[in-house]
């Protein structure tokens, strides 16, 4: 099994009260909620969770992409990537990015992954995603173009990986005379590509297709959502007439170890509130714009939408019911990833270790407590093959 | 949908689409042959491969006058409906009579804020597109078909992939104005939260010789919630064309 960490690198010293005023922490939440003093300190705490967790044993270190947002704060993924690049040396770097319909030239992620790919000497995961809602708003980018924009952007930049240039690209989005890409990837014919989505079934489909065989991530998802989403990879990769691996079934959620199960749920349960109803707060009009889905999937993420709404918040305890969120002893983590894993069948497991305003001491506590308690046993665990 | 006789008028509809007969259509058809078209991408037309842009909407209703063999037409367009005429008129106006521009979309007035109808709520919405409320709590009230919905979704989808960004205008569209010499009635709600009043005379200033009319007590859709005062300027405008 793949064990990965992943960060967002949320603004932790977020005022949360701002919901008195304001409907969201995207876009929306003007800046002056930003402290640059507080941010120098996060940046720098929050790199050094993910170098510990190179020194911890994690297959791969992820880091995100979002913007305008007290949710993550790595609006340029590459720069915290570049920054773990020299001072990791076993651990992968998985970019969990980068939103390529928002970006006007392809080329320039091309360039950033392959020179990642250089310095490490081939320890980097190639994400690719189209973006969170909001950031069609922040960029202007069209969401109705979204497929078609993350499609050509996805197809040249492979191109540019794999053939000599210089060659010349006319597409329908992006044009360019002279494409000749300085430097080639490190790893040939180019770093292994992984695409985290919310489960939209064109990403499904086509991430499954014989020639990508991409690892599908889903996102912050409740467990049973996961498990259909990762059967609907499997049964589309049936219909292209062979069978997904393990390898392409990948999970992101947050993971809280401590002691107990009493513990950890006081531990954590005020910093998973604030990740799910604090940082990912948005309304319907900001994460769903017109066109950024088909209609069918608009309608059935608005009425999903509609249904999950209360007057009151969904509490840590909703959470974790809804295998959103993994939280307790290490024998109770353990115990509840393996039957999923062995229920679902994916390979590749992302723990967000420190969500909301989770603090350094409790994300480091936690972070060792899984590598040394939960980690060897899922390592050691026998998973049959995945059915459809 | 086309009703009536007489001098042919072309109605382009905004980004909500054209709906149903409305009691304006009607009494245009009066005294004019009407023609309201389900532009591409929405209400019950089909979505063309070719439709990325809004200019593209503009050639199309080009060559749906030609194809229709109409000349001298008045052309009227609401909203985005207005933008789309804009952009007919700078190119050719060889088939038209007069242009009506009715709280149009299509220019960027510096330091005046527009409404963001990507960010309302649809009951926000509803609520930004009248001055009187009762007339948005009465429309509220009436919950959509399933169909309707569709459309909604539909009509919503068309509008961000010609008006996303920027956002309901074209900013090559002001530099071209100049080229519109036919007669122009230009008339907005004096309270339409969407393109404030002052678009009203920044599009004055931009086509000389046109005449303006400002609704009193008037939101973004003067010929639905000021149909009376809508047709009475229309009618004088048309008149003064003819004598």
């Amino acid at each position: 099994m793949k064990i990965c960490l992943f960060h967002l690198m949320p603004y932790g010293a977020l005022d949360l009260n701002y919901t008195e005023k304001y409907s969201s922490a995207w876009m929306s939440l003007p800046n002056s909620y930003y402290d640059p003093k507080e941010g120098h300190k996060l940046y720098n705490r929050y790199l050094d969770e993910l170098e510990y967790g190179d020194e911890l044993g994690f297959d791969v270190l992820c880091v995100n992409e979002h913007h305008q947002t007290a949710y993550g704060l790595m609006a340029v993924p590459g720069v915290l990537a570049g920054a773990l690049a020299r001072r990791t040396k076993r651990a992968k770097i998985a970019v969990l990015g980068r939103a390529l319909p928002l970006i006007n030239n392809p080329l320039n992620v091309a360039e950033e992954y392959a020179i990642l790919d250089n310095i490490t000497g081939g320890r980097l995961i190639a994400g690719f995603v189209r973006g969170i809602g909001a950031e069609y708003h922040i960029t202007g980018a069209n969401p109705a173009k979204s497929h078609e924009r993350f499609h050509e952007a996805h197809d040249l930049i492979l191109r540019a990986w794999t053939e000599i240039g210089p060659f010349d690209h006319q597409g329908k989005h992006f044009q360019f005379q002279y494409v000749n890409l300085w430097p080639r990837p490190f790893q040939q014919p180019h770093p292994e590509i992984w695409i985290p989505s919310q489960g939209s079934t064109e990403t499904i489909e086509w991430a499954a297709h014989p020639d990508r065989k991409y690892t599908y991530l889903q996102t912050f998802s409740a467990v049973d959502v996961v498990k259909r989403f990762h059967n609907e990879v499997k049964q589309a990769a049936e219909r292209y007439g062979y069978e997904a691996s393990p390898d392409q079934l990948g999970w992101a959620l947050p993971i809280y170890v401590a002691e107990t199960d009493e513990i950890a749920r006081k531990e954590a349960a005020a910093h998973i509130e604030a990740f799910f109803n604090k940082f990912l707060r948005m309304p319907t009009e900001m994460l769903l714009p017109p066109g950024y889905t088909s209609v069918q999937s608009i309608k059935r993420l608005r009425a999903i939408r509609r249904g999950t709404t209360s007057d009151k918040p969904p509490s840590c305890d909703d959470f974790m019911e809804r295998g959103m969120f993994i939280c307790g002893s290490a024998e109770t983590v353990r115990e509840t990833l393996a039957h999923h894993r062995q229920d679902i069948g994916f390979n590749v497991l992302v723990g967000m270790m420190q969500f909301g305003t989770l603090p350094a001491d409790l994300t480091r506590k936690s972070m060792t407590m899984f590598a040394e308690k939960v980690m060897p046993y899922l390592r050691g665990q026998k998973v049959a093959s995945p059915a459809a | 949908m086309r009703g009536g006789d007489g001098p042919p008028v072309l109605f382009l509809h905004g980004a909500g689409g054209a709906g149903a007969w409305l009691p304006f259509m009607e009494r245009l058809a009066e005294n004019h042959r009407v023609t309201v078209p389900d532009h591409p991408g929405y209400g019950n037309s089909g979505t063309p491969d070719w439709l990325d842009d809004l200019t593209d909407l503009a050639f199309f209703y080009l060559d749906f006058l030609e194809a229709e063999g109409l000349s001298d037409v008045h052309l009227v367009g609401g909203s985005l409906g207005g933008w789309i005429a804009a952009e007919m008129a700078i190119r050719d106006s060889s088939r038209l009579a007069s242009l009506t521009l009715v709280a149009a979309a299509g220019i960027h007035v510096d330091g005046v804020p527009k409404g963001d109808l990507f960010l309302w709520t649809p009951e926000e919405r509803i609520h930004n597109l009248f001055h009187d409320q009762a007339l948005a709590e009465a429309r509220l009230a009436v919950e959509p078909t399933d169909e309707e919905a569709d459309i909604g979704l539909k009509n919503e989808f068309t509008t961000a992939k010609l008006a996303w960004s920027p956002r309901f205008y074209n900013p090559q569209l002001r530099k071209w104005i100049h080229r519109i010499t036919l007669p122009t009635l230009i008339v907005w709600g004096d309270d339409d939260r969407i393109f404030p009043a002052e678009y009203a005379a920044a599009w004055h200033e931009l086509i000389p010789g046109s005449k303006v009319a400002v609704i009193p007590d008037c939101g973004h859709l003067p010929h639905v919630e000021k149909a009376d005062a809508f047709l009475d300027n229309f009618n004088r405008f048309i008149a003064e064309i003819r004598s």
